[in-house]
C-alpha cells in the first residue's frame, strides 16, 4: 500500500504532502483530502495516539514515506489535545488546522513558542449556530417542541389546549460573547422585538447594543440569557448559581457554546426547584451524557450538539480546510489563521 | 374598571351577546362594563335588543344566528380569522364587523418562524432523539439543512405575513410573496400565484386569511413545485391547504416538511403525521400569549366601546 502511494505520488509529479488526520471526516470529505495529500489516519488505524504520532514521525526516515508530516488536520471538542506532549511527539508539524471555530483543545502558546501556525473554521459555522441558538429560544419561551410533543401523544382533543407559552417581543436578551455568532444572534432577536444586551471580554466599539462588564448585573438586566462565547479559563462556568440567580425566575438560559461554560449541575437544581423558567441546551458538560434530570423537564429543550452542523455547514468546512491546508504547503497565507508562527 | 353592577340592574352595562362561552379571564374581564349573554340562551326581548355580538371564538356564526337579532349593528371577534362568521350576511344587512387586528400579530409571527426552524433544523425530532438517549448509544442526530439563505415564501403579506418577512429576512434569508395585489412598500419580490411562489421557494409560509379564494389554495400542484426539499408553514387556516393530499405529499416526500399550527378539523390532526420527523405540529397556539391575551381584550372592549358612544371602530374588517 505504501509503495503504491509512493509510486502515485512520483507518477504525479511531486509527492503529495504527507497529513495528520485526527478528525473523523465523511467519504466526500476524505476522498477530497486523499486527492491532494498523504494521509495518515488517526481513526482507521488501531494504534493510541501515542504510537500513531511516533510512527508518522518514525516514517519520515524511511524511503516509503519521504516526508514527514507537517500538517495536522484535528477535531475540536477535546477527544484529541494539541499539548506539548503531542507536538513533542510530532516535531515535524508546522500546521495545526482544526475543525471546530474554538481552539480551546490546542495549546496556542506552545505552537506560538514552536513556529506552529494554526488555523480554525473561522465563522464557517456561525450563522447556523445563530439560527439554532434562536430557534431553541423560541421553542423554550412558547413551547414549540413541548407542544409538539403534546399534540403526538394525541392530547390535544383529549385535554384541551397545551398551556401558553410567552411572548417574545420585549424580552430583554443578554448575549454573553459579542463574537461572529453572537452578533447573527443578536441581529436576528432584533428583528423580534427583542431588547439585546451583552458581556463580553471588552465592549465592541461598533455594537449598539448595551454592555455589561460583569455577567451577574447582566444576568440581572434579562429575561433571557445566551451563552454564545468561547470555552476558556475565563469563561468556564460563567453561568453558575450567581448569575442564575440573578436572572431569577422567569428567566431561561440557551446555551450554544459549550458545556464548560455553565455550572451543568447548578442549571439542574436552579431547573428542578423552579428558580429559573426554562433552558434550551445544545452542549453538556460530559456528551453525549444529557442529565437525566432534564430529560423529564417539558420546560427545556434539549439538542446534541448540532447548532453548528448542517448539510451547508460541513460542505462549507470541508471547502475551508483544504483551502487552508493547500495554502499551508504552497507557502501561501491561511484563510483562517487563529495563530501565526 | 367600574365594580360589576348588582344583578338585577342590567340597565347601566350595554347589552352583549355571546356566540360562545368566552375564556374564563375573558369573561371575568367583560362581564363588569357588559351584560353578558349566550345569543342562544337569549330570550326574544333581548334578541330584539341587542346591537353587539361577540364571536368568542371560532364556533360558526351562521347567518340564521345573525337572522335572530333584527337589531344587530356590530359583530366584535376575538380571532383575527373571521372565516367562520357569514361576512355576506353581514354585509347584506350593514351590519360592521370588527376582529383582533394587530393584537396577536407578533405572536404569530413568532411562532411561524420557530416552525421554520424546528422543521429545517429537526428541533423537536432531534429533541426527542436525545430523550431517548439516543445519543449516547447512537451517535449525533443526522445533518439538517442550513436556515439563512432560504428562500422564503409568504402568502398573505398582511400584518402576521410582513412580520414574518422581517424575522426571516434578519436571517438572511430571501423574502417574495404572494397576495390579493402587490404591496408597493414592501421590499419583496411579488408573485401573483402561489403556484409560482412555491416554485421559487423553499419554504412557503401561510399567514393568509381563509376566503373563498385562498380554500385549498396549497394543493398537490403547489407542492409538486415547491419540492421534496421544500418545507410548508401554516398558521393561517387548515382549510387553505388540501389536508388529505397533504399527508400523502409527506408520505411520498412530494414535499420535505411541514409546520403546522391548523387543521382542517381541529383538534383532529391526521393521525400519519404523528410518526414523521420531518413535521412539527402544534395545537392552534400560534397566536396566544397571555401578553396577546391582554392585548385582545383591550381591543375587543375597546371596539365595542367605540360603537356605543359612536365613534369610529378600531379594527374593522373591510366586508
Amino acid at each position: 500500500m505504501a509503495m503504491a502511494s509512493a509510486v502515485a505520488g512520483a507518477a504525479g509529479g511531486k509527492p503529495k504532502p504527507a497529513l495528520l488526520l485526527l478528525s473523523r471526516v465523511d467519504a466526500a470529505f476524505s476522498a477530497a483530502l486523499r486527492a491532494r495529500f498523504r494521509v495518515r489516519d488517526f481513526y482507521a488505524s488501531a494504534a493510541p495516539l501515542p504510537a500513531f504520532l511516533a510512527a508518522a514521525a518514525a516514517a519520515a526516515a524511511t524511503a516509503e514515506d519521504p516526508q514527514a508530516p507537517r500538517a495536522v488536520l484535528v477535531a475540536g471538542g477535546g477527544a484529541i489535545l494539541v499539548d506539548e506532549a503531542f507536538l513533542d511527539a510530532a516535531p515535524s508539524l508546522r500546521c495545526v488546522v482544526t475543525t471546530s471555530a474554538g481552539v480551546d483543545h490546542v495549546d496556542l502558546a506552545e505552537c506560538k513558542s514552536r513556529g506552529v501556525a494554526v488555523a480554525g473554521a473561522g465563522t464557517v459555522y456561525s450563522a447556523d449556530v445563530a439560527d439554532h441558538a434562536v430557534g431553541l429560544l423560541i421553542d423554550v419561551l412558547r413551547r414549540v417542541t413541548a407542544a409538539d410533543r403534546y399534540v403526538r401523544q394525541g392530547l390535544w382533543p383529549v385535554r384541551g389546549d397545551y398551556p401558553l407559552g410567552s411572548k417574545l417581543g420585549g424580552k430583554r436578551v443578554g448575549i454573553i460573547g459579542l463574537g461572529s455568532i453572537g452578533s447573527l444572534i443578536a441581529k436576528r432577536l432584533e428583528a423580534f422585538g427583542c431588547v439585546v444586551s451583552y458581556h463580553s471580554r471588552s465592549p465592541k466599539a461598533s455594537a449598539p447594543y448595551r454592555y455589561f462588564p460583569d455577567v451577574h448585573d447582566l444576568a440581572a438586566d434579562s429575561d433571557v440569557l445566551v451563552v454564545a462565547c468561547a470555552l476558556s479559563d475565563a469563561t468556564r462556568r460563567i453561568v453558575g448559581r450567581r448569575a442564575l440567580d440573578a436572572l431569577g425566575t422567569g428567566g431561561v438560559v440557551v446555551n450554544v457554546a459549550r458545556g464548560g461554560n455553565v455550572d451543568e449541575r447548578e442549571l439542574v437544581a436552579a431547573l428542578q426547584e423552579g428558580r429559573i423558567a426554562g433552558a434550551g441546551l445544545d452542549v453538556f458538560e460530559d456528551e453525549p451524557h444529557v442529565p437525566p434530570e432534564l430529560m423529564a423537564m417539558d420546560n427545556v429543550v434539549l439538542t446534541g450538539h448540532e447548532a453548528a452542523f448542517t448539510e451547508d455547514s460541513i460542505a462549507d468546512l470541508r471547502e475551508l480546510m483544504i483551502g487552508n491546508l493547500e495554502a499551508f504547503f504552497t507557502g501561501k497565507p491561511l484563510l483562517t489563521p487563529v495563530l501565526h508562527p | 374598571m367600574p365594580p360589576p353592577a348588582p344583578a338585577d340592574d342590567a340597565g347601566d352595562r350595554p347589552l352583549v351577546l355571546l356566540s360562545q362561552t368566552p375564556l374564563p379571564h375573558f369573561a371575568a374581564a367583560l362581564e363588569g362594563r357588559y351584560r353578558l349573554v349566550l345569543a342562544a340562551d337569549a330570550d326574544a326581548a333581548t334578541a330584539a335588543e341587542a346591537r353587539v355580538l361577540l364571536v368568542a371564538g371560532l364556533n360558526k356564526v351562521p347567518a340564521e344566528l345573525l337572522d335572530r337579532l333584527p337589531a344587530l349593528e356590530l359583530v366584535t371577534a376575538v380571532p383575527v380569522g373571521v372565516d367562520h362568521v357569514d361576512l355576506a350576511a353581514c354585509r347584506r344587512r350593514g351590519i360592521a364587523v370588527t376582529n383582533a387586528g394587530p393584537a396577536f400579530a407578533a405572536d404569530s409571527a413568532d411562532y411561524a418562524v420557530g416552525l421554520v426552524v424546528a422543521v429545517l433544523r429537526r428541533v423537536a425530532a432531534a429533541d426527542a432523539y436525545v430523550r431517548r438517549g439516543r445519543w449516547a448509544t447512537d451517535g449525533d442526530y443526522p445533518l439538517t439543512t442550513k436556515v439563512s439563505g432560504k428562500r422564503v415564501g409568504i402568502v398573505g403579506l398582511g400584518r402576521i405575513g410582513s412580520m414574518v418577512a422581517r424575522r426571516l429576512a434578519a436571517f438572511g434569508c430571501a423574502v417574495s410573496y404572494n397576495s390579493r395585489s402587490p404591496k408597493p412598500s414592501a421590499p419583496y419580490k411579488f408573485f401573483p400565484s402561489v403556484l409560482d411562489l412555491a416554485a421559487d421557494s423553499d419554504v412557503v409560509v401561510l399567514s393568509c386569511a381563509l376566503t373563498e379564494e385562498t380554500r385549498r389554495i396549497v394543493n398537490r400542484e403547489v407542492m409538486e413545485a415547491l419540492g421534496k426539499d421544500g418545507v410548508l408553514v401554516n398558521v393561517g387556516r387548515g382549510g387553505l391547504v388540501d389536508e388529505p393530499e397533504l399527508v400523502r405529499c409527506l408520505r411520498e416526500g412530494v414535499i420535505g416538511g411541514a409546520g403546522l399550527d391548523v387543521y382542517e378539523n381541529e383538534p383532529d390532526v391526521p393521525p400519519e403525521l404523528f410518526a414523521m420527523d420531518n413535521v412539527v405540529l402544534s395545537d392552534h397556539r400560534a397566536v396566544f400569549t397571555p401578553e396577546s391575551f391582554r392585548g385582545v381584550l383591550d381591543l375587543v372592549a375597546g371596539n365595542i366601546d367605540a360603537f356605543f358612544a359612536g365613534r369610529p371602530l378600531i379594527s374593522p374588517v373591510t366586508l
